[in-house]
Formats: structure tokens, C-alpha cells, sequence
């Protein structure tokens, strides 16, 4: 294991992107646990944009507001059953300027 | 339901969903486009390059309104080491042509572009709009789509799925499998913004000669991937992607990569003083031959990143992905123009059509390098760089040492590293994937 570098910021980086967020509605959901599985706690550090987090108890959690619908967590957490995956809602989600 | 029935319906508008729906709707067949962006483009993330020669077989005179960046007349290959990178570099002025090989561009402009041509040829564009299911019968041909629409089923004779890398209506639908972790990358990238000057006095570069930057080495952690700097017009695209299992063994973060690789003393220069405006992040697929699932069946075909199809040692995808959307239209419209149904059995001819283009020829060349990559990590991404620095560092730095003992202390290092055995193995095997 090789440590994370504290020093960068996610929140900076996805203040430069245009999202239409559809409240109420995400489009990736984490299966409720009470122990995240290895895979859940591989998104912890493989998503980019930092959606996933650790709760006061220890489980994994998801906010999507800043998601730029990679994938990347449907490839490792879907096959375990471990999240829920869908593209958002036509028009909404990350808007790419430049791409 | 939408009662309107169309000939073919395309799902998606990036590079292969847009080549399909051109050429359908350019030799006259009612199509229907969906895109889940506000505009064409918004949701694709590329480096990106262009390759004309692709472009050109469906739209001839693109260079007369397309918005290009830079045309490339150099390309330089980066090994790098923690504070050093030995480089391979190749310029030619002969790239100054009439009408240049490749060009930089930026995808969400370039998609805008490429769309209203598809609009032009007579396709229906709807954007804005998910589609979230394909529609089968009883017998499993795929007769339609199902969007995020009310009232949003929608049928066809066949439907183009040119969903992307992530490909989930097909993997939905059970006409492929989901992409392994071992076979796709996850690249993340930065729009740095700069003068035009700037850039071009950074990168020795003059007008709208354009230069791009491919690096590999300890800068992704021994974990297989690379880095890139495309020099825009105005802005420098810059990225690293890994793939997606070493990720997961590493704990490795995205980020943590990409900026190390922007701090790194080669690299920190060239980008320094900028604005970045955005950073994205996508997936790339990475199996190459031995990926790539079921092409075609009842009512469906899938081309571009959906199909795999990218050639992960040219870092070519876009062109491929262009080739098979054109390729899937025309077989569509040959067995259309026949009068006959659309059934697995028909539409095999498309499959046939890609056999024999670049697009199989290319990545059944290199079907063993995927596994030799990614399975030795280590060695090509880590310990070699550490070498090939040190061994050339050694043969710069003047110091007193004999030549040929400098020599010595060279292959000592290379030896120790990977034993001979292990050396000529992997010039071995190197060569047998590259064959």
C-alpha cells in the first residue's frame, strides 16, 4: 500500500466543472452494509472524483454531485453486488466544457 | 411508445455513434440519434487526437469547418524516472502538408461540430434523453429502445449501440459481458490554459504546428499506464491513466498520479503559470483482440469503445471507433438495400467488414501485449525506466570513469535487476507480442 497524497484537493479540481445535479435522484446508489467488502473499499482511493467516503461507523458512503461518470466504480462494485449503477437522467450530471 | 418507426436507431453521438448515424442517414435511411448529454460532446472525454485519414472517408472537406486544435508534426516518447526522462523524439517538417495526418482537438467542440453534420445528412438528433434499456421480443431481437422519455419506447429494424467504454445497455441486456478491471484504464485529465505564444515558444512549435507528449515510466507507480501532453491551440490537455485493477490493488489515487506527474521537473515547465478550467476522467479500454465481445445479433450491432476497440500500444481509439460506426452503416444499408431482415445471420456481414480493415488486422498484431503489460507491470513500467535513466546518466555525466568501465557498471545494473534469463525473456516476449 503507498499512501494517498493528502495534499490534493478534489474539491478544487471538480470546481472547474459545470454539473447540472439532479437532486433527489442519484445515479449510483451503495448497497447498505454494515462491513464494506474490499471491493467497496477500493473506491475509496479508484474514484476520481472522490465520491466515495467513510462514515462515522466505518461504511461506505456515496454523495454523486461531483461523479464524472467514469465508470470506474461500476467495474469494480458492480459485479460484487455492491453498488447500483445508471446513467443519470438525460441532460443531467457532469456537462464537459472541453472534454 | 413512439409510434414513428425508424431504420436504424444509434445510441450515443461520440465518434462511433456519430460516423453510424452520418452514414445512415447520408445514404437515405430514417435514423434516429439519442444522446444523454445537453449537446453532443458534453459527456465525451478524449485526449484528444483526430486522425484525418478516418475523418475523410466520411466527410471529405472537414478541414474547411471543423474546429481542429493543432496539427501534429512531431511526436515525442517520454521514458521517465523520478527527476529525469530519456526521450525519443520525431519532428518532421514534412507534416507542414496541405492536408495534415493528425490533429489535436478538443471533444466537446469537435462532437458539436461533428453532430450537425449528422443533422445536416437528415438524422434526427435527440440529446438530452438516456437511454436506459434496449427492447427485445420474445425471442430476444432487439426491436427498439427504451429512454428516460414518458412515453419513451421507441422501435427499429436495428439499433447501433454506441454507448462507450462502460457499456451498460448491452451488458443489461445480456449481449456481452461487462469490461474486467484487468482490461479497461481509468485516465484522468486537465485542461491547463496558456497564451498561444506561450505554448508555442514552450513546445518550439510555430503557427498551428501542433506537438504531442506520450510518457511512460515510474510516474504511474509500476502500475501499467501512461501520460500524455497534447498542446492545444490555447490550452495543453494533460493526463495519466492506469488500469483499473492496479488501481485496485494499489490504493493508488487518480489524482495523486496526475499531480505528481505535473510536478514532476520534465513535465512542471511546460505547464507552469497556467489556468485549469476542467478535470475530467474516463475509462479506455485496454483487453485489445482478446476483448472483444459479440459484434453483432437479432436487430443490433455495437461499435467503438462499446465494442473495445482500441489499440492501447498506438494509443489509437477514436479512428477505430470512427471505422466501425461507418463499417456497421454501410453493411446496415447493403442488407437493407436487398430488401432483407435484419437478423444475426445478415448483420454477421458487418463483422466481416471489420475483419478484413485495419481496425481487427491492428489489434490482432498486438493481441498478446495487453497481458504481457499489464501482467508485468514491474518490470516494463517500474524497473526498466529506473535502468534505461540510470544507464544513460551514466553514459552523459563525464567523471573521471574509463568508458568501458561505465559500460560494465551499466549491464551490472541490468543483470542485477533482471538476471539474463530475465533480460532476454523479456526482449523475447516483447518481441513476440510486438510480431
Amino acid at each position: 500500500m503507498t499512501t494517498t497524497e493528502v495534499s490534493v484537493r478534489v474539491e478544487d479540481k471538480l470546481f472547474q466543472n459545470r454539473y447540472l445535479v439532479d437532486a433527489g435522484r442519484a445515479h449510483i446508489k451503495v448497497r447498505p452494509h454494515t462491513v464494506p467488502s474490499p471491493a467497496l473499499l477500493a473506491l475509496l482511493t479508484a474514484c476520481p472524483a472522490r465520491c466515495y467516503e467513510l462514515n462515522g461507523k466505518g461504511q461506505v458512503e456515496i454523495t454523486v454531485d461531483g461523479c464524472v461518470e467514469c465508470g470506474t466504480c461500476r467495474i469494480i462494485g458492480e459485479p460484487t453486488g455492491d453498488i447500483e449503477w445508471n446513467y443519470p437522467r438525460g441532460g443531467y450530471g457532469v456537462l464537459f466544457k472541453f472534454g | 411508445m413512439i409510434e414513428e418507426r425508424f431504420d436504424a436507431i444509434v445510441v450515443g453521438a461520440g465518434m462511433a455513434g456519430n460516423a453510424a448515424a452520418l452514414t445512415l442517414a447520408g445514404r437515405g435511411l430514417k435514423v434516429l440519434q439519442f444522446e444523454r448529454g445537453e449537446y453532443a460532446g458534453s459527456k465525451n472525454v478524449q485526449g484528444a487526437i483526430l486522425y484525418a485519414d478516418m475523418l475523410e472517408k466520411l466527410i471529405p472537406d472537414f478541414r474547411e469547418d471543423a474546429p481542429l486544435e493543432r496539427h501534429l508534426v512531431e511526436q515525442r516518447f517520454w521514458i521517465m524516472d523520478e527527476r529525469s526522462h530519456m526521450g525519443l523524439h520525431y519532428r518532421s517538417d514534412e507534416f507542414n502538408e496541405e492536408r495534415p495526418n493528425r490533429y489535436t482537438i478538443i471533444r466537446a467542440q469537435f462532437d458539436k461540430w461533428f453532430s450537425r453534420k449528422v443533422q445536416e445528412a437528415g438524422a434526427l438528433v435527440i440529446c438530452e434523453t438516456t437511454v436506459t434499456e434496449l427492447v427485445q421480443d420474445a425471442y430476444g431481437k432487439v426491436i427498439g429502445v427504451r429512454t428516460d422519455r414518458r412515453d419513451g419506447e421507441v422501435h427499429a429494424d436495428v439499433v447501433v449501440v454506441a454507448e462507450g467504454v462502460t457499456g451498460l445497455l448491452g451488458t443489461r441486456a445480456g449481449l456481452r459481458q461487462m469490461p474486467r478491471p484487468d482490461n479497461v484504464a481509468l485516465a484522468v485529465k486537465e485542461m491547463h490554459f496558456l497564451p498561444r505564444e506561450t505554448i508555442e515558444a514552450r513546445f518550439n512549435l510555430k503557427g498551428d504546428e501542433g506537438t504531442v507528449i506520450e510518457a511512460a515510466g515510474t510516474i504511474t507507480h509500476g502500475m501499467a499506464g501512461m501520460g500524455f501532453i497534447y498542446a492545444n491551440k490555447e490550452s495543453v490537455s494533460l493526463g495519466i491513466g492506469c488500469i483499473v485493477s492496479d488501481f485496485q490493488k494499489t490504493g493508488e489515487t487518480p489524482y495523486g498520479l496526475l499531480d505528481r506527474f505535473k510536478r514532476h521537473p520534465s513535465v512542471a515547465p511546460l505547464i507552469e503559470g497556467s489556468e485549469v478550467k476542467e478535470y475530467a476522467a474516463h475509462l479506455i479500454p485496454e483487453g485489445g483482440y482478446k476483448a472483444i465481445p459479440q459484434l453483432y445479433g437479432d436487430g443490433w450491432v455495437v461499435v467503438g469503445d462499446a465494442a473495445q476497440f482500441n489499440n492501447a500500444v498506438h494509443r489509437e481509439g477514436s479512428n477505430l471507433a470512427m471505422t466501425s460506426g461507418r463499417l456497421a452503416a454501410e453493411a446496415i444499408f447493403q442488407i437493407k438495400s436487398r430488401r432483407d431482415p435484419m437478423t444475426s445471420a445478415n448483420l454477421a456481414l458487418y463483422k466481416k467488414m471489420i475483419d478484413e480493415s485495419f481496425v481487427m488486422k491492428d489489434l490482432k498484431k498486438y493481441k498478446d501485449m495487453p497481458a504481457l503489460l499489464h501482467t508485468q507491470s514491474q518490470n516494463f513500467f517500474l524497473t526498466y525506466p529506473q535502468l534505461v535513466s540510470k544507464a544513460m546518466q551514466n553514459f552523459v555525466r563525464v567523471d573521471g570513469t574509463a568508458k568501458a568501465d561505465k559500460e560494465r557498471i551499466t549491464l551490472k545494473s541490468f543483470v542485477a535487476a533482471r538476471t539474463w534469463s530475465g533480460l532476454f525473456g523479456d526482449v523475447f516476449r516483447l518481441a513476440r507480442a510486438w510480431r
